[in-house]
């Protein structure tokens, strides 16, 4: 690290005088939103470079919110799937037989806010048996309520039992993925660096140490449960929406498994990591789409070469520099340094 | 009641196989405290060694087990030296995720080179027995019986000799065994080994019982073998056996008394309640947290 090119440094010191400007992220939006409603209005991408790009978005949300309980919080929840899967089919419930179709494009909004909030309520419900059971028992706990939304859905008749739900519209534009994964980056990262943030990466370190320092450790898993369940089940409504299909068998715990890779390839306990990790993992899938079967062999083995030359992901426990004030960003760094010099760098 | 007899009769033999994929794990997670998810798909290539002897080199029943067995310890041992020992010193999570692209890969690769279900020829003669309305067949005998006399020799295995004496030791505490003079690497290996090849015996016994296979066959039976291992306190070996046949009762009973399609709801609800009410399954002990 000690022998950095200037040009290196100047390109550094230039983006971070732009992501100091003031203005930075209104303009960034602004340009996000106004290029996405560009794009779906003329067209000038074509529609399968729009999907990858929804798919993109989706993937991002699913991830920055999962790792909001696995990199954060530290404990090991594979039924991300399962809220999705809440989100998903309270939303298309609500879009297919509820709302008056005229309406659709109007109310679809409120859609996804209602099957965000379902699936929040169902997250509160997995955060109770959390106070007590740890580790791998909560993983189990999750697995468990992953699989336990597949077969209830499977035996409801309405939402059309195994063979799944159709007949939603195509309600899932360019423009709602940009401000709904901009919504969801801009919540956790504010959630992640506040008061309750703090409790959050408390608990990872050492639950017990957290409870003596007057951290509501219940409070503060509730709330990251719900947090992260309300933006899965955002993606699910959003994925339900640009596929037009769903069944039961799409949020199964190979879905979470998915979820998983990306959070630990782009590194657990970083926004930037997450979003990085979505994009790359989104993006290989297709790029390496000429390969067929053999795609799908060469993914995992990559995960595992990068696990095992850099077991924490590609920016595990970093945060790219525009995520965080500058004061953070050196306390952490100290505190690191510290921690790796008394021998005891926890995950 | 016959009826019943059958039921139970079924339910041994899916336990029975439950209960040898979650040694596999609960081995592992003894040793190493590390998860090997890849064990299901372990499971897997076992039925798939076994379609390939039958079929290609048309052994007997012996020794398509034996073979299949030796073949998927040899490939357990190889993971474990390639994927996870560079892993060993790496957070919990890292070995985890590693463990799940092994997984995905020996999935893939299997369906890349076989991207259709084959079907395990019959290896044995079924015969069955009437006894009153109760059938009994030989292969489902044959299944509870040769899967209880492998628990019995792991058991064996774990308990009174000097290789179960260095893993018990492991289990307990890992720094101390090296100064004892056993060799920490070669116990792992070789309970990686007893591990997978137990897995390698049930995905042979899974693929007479049912012989239709697929390369994605050991995701849910891995899965479930997972929960069983942790219904009856991961790390534990008894534990293991325990939860493996609760989980394969829950399961065909419910099938049989509810419409099937209730199986997983009925199943997993009950685990969540076990879990709530004993948080570290059955026979696990709690671990005291210290700060």
């Amino acid at each position: 690290m000690s022998q950095r090119s200037s040009t290196y440094d100047t390109i550094i010191k230039r983006w971070q005088a732009l992501t100091d400007y003031k203005y930075f992220w209104p303009i960034f939006l602004f340009v996000g939103v106004g290029f996405c409603m560009a794009a779906s209005a003329f067209e000038f991408l074509d529609l399968y470079l729009q999907l990858i790009l929804i798919y993109v978005g989706i993937n991002i949300i699913l991830t920055v919110s999962l790792n909001l309980i696995n990199g954060y919080m530290g404990e090991f929840s594979v039924g991300h799937a399962g809220f999705m899967a809440v989100g998903a089919y309270v939303a298309s419930l609500l879009t297919v037989h509820v709302f008056p179709s005229g309406a659709q494009n109007m109310l679809f909004p409120l859609a996804i806010l209602a099957g965000g909030l379902a699936a929040a309520l169902v997250g509160f419900l997995v955060a109770i048996p959390s106070f007590k059971t740890r580790g791998d028992y909560l993983a189990i706990v999750t697995l468990a309520f992953c699989m336990i939304v597949k077969s209830v859905l499977e035996n409801i008749d309405v939402v059309g039992g195994p063979r799944g739900l159709l007949g939603m519209e195509k309600l899932t534009t360019l423009p709602w993925v940009f401000f709904w994964t901009a919504l969801s980056v801009w919540v956790i990262r504010n959630l992640v660096y506040s008061n309750f943030g703090r409790g959050v990466l408390s608990i990872r370190e050492d639950e017990i140490a957290s409870d003596l320092m007057s951290v509501n450790t219940r409070q503060v898993k509730i709330i990251a449960f719900v947090v992260s369940s309300f933006f899965a089940g955002i993606a699910g409504g959003l994925f339900a929406h640009a596929l037009q299909f769903i069944n039961p068998r799409m949020f199964d715990i190979i879905k979470s498994t998915d979820i998983l890779i990306m959070v630990y390839l782009g590194g657990i306990a970083s926004i930037a990591g997450s979003i990085v990790g979505a994009i790359i993992y989104t993006i290989l899938l297709e790029v390496l789409r000429p390969l067929g079967v053999w795609r799908m062999v060469f993914m995992p083995l990559m995960l595992v070469l990068l696990m095992i030359y850099r077991p924490r992901g590609i920016m595990g426990l970093k945060e790219a520099r525009m995520f965080m004030p500058l004061r953070d960003w050196v306390t952490e760094k100290l505190w690191r340094k510290k921690k790796k010099e008394a021998g005891d760098a926890t995950p | 009641m016959a009826y019943i007899f059958q039921q139970i009769l079924n339910a041994l033999q899916l336990g029975s196989i439950y209960a040898l994929i979650a040694l596999g794990y609960t081995m592992v997670y003894g040793i190493l405290t590390m998860i090997n998810f890849a064990h299901g798909d372990l499971f897997m290539i076992g039925a798939f060694f076994c379609f390939l002897i039958a079929v290609y080199f048309k052994l007997s029943f012996i020794p398509t087990l034996l073979l299949s067995m030796l073949g998927v310890a040899f490939l357990g041992v190889i993971i474990e030296r390639l994927a996870y020992k560079p892993l060993r010193n790496a957070p919990r999570v890292s070995a985890i995720i590693t463990a799940l692209g092994v997984g995905l890969f020996l999935e893939n690769f299997t369906l890349a080179l076989s991207p259709y279900p084959k079907h395990i020829p019959q290896l044995l003669e079924n015969t069955t027995w009437t006894v009153g309305s109760l059938s009994i067949s030989s292969l489902q005998i044959l299944i509870i019986v040769l899967s209880l006399a492998l628990m019995v020799v792991l058991d064996f295995i774990v308990q009174h000799t000097k290789a179960g004496m260095a893993m018990r030791a492991i289990s307990w505490d890992k720094t101390i065994v090296p100064l004892m003079g056993v060799s920490v690497n070669k116990i792992i290996s070789l309970t990686f080994a007893i591990g997978t090849g137990l897995g390698g015996a049930a995905g042979v016994m899974y693929g007479l019982a049912y012989p239709v296979i697929d390369p994605y066959m050991g995701i849910m039976v891995g899965w479930k073998a997972f929960i069983c291992a942790v219904v009856g306190g991961i790390g534990n070996i008894r534990g293991a056996m325990i939860g493996g046949f609760i989980l394969g009762m829950v399961e065909i009973m419910v099938g049989a008394f509810f419409p099937s399609t209730y199986r997983d709801f009925v199943a997993f609800t009950l685990l969540l309640i076990l879990l709530i009410v004993r948080p570290y399954g059955i026979l696990g002990k709690p671990q005291p947290q210290k700060v």
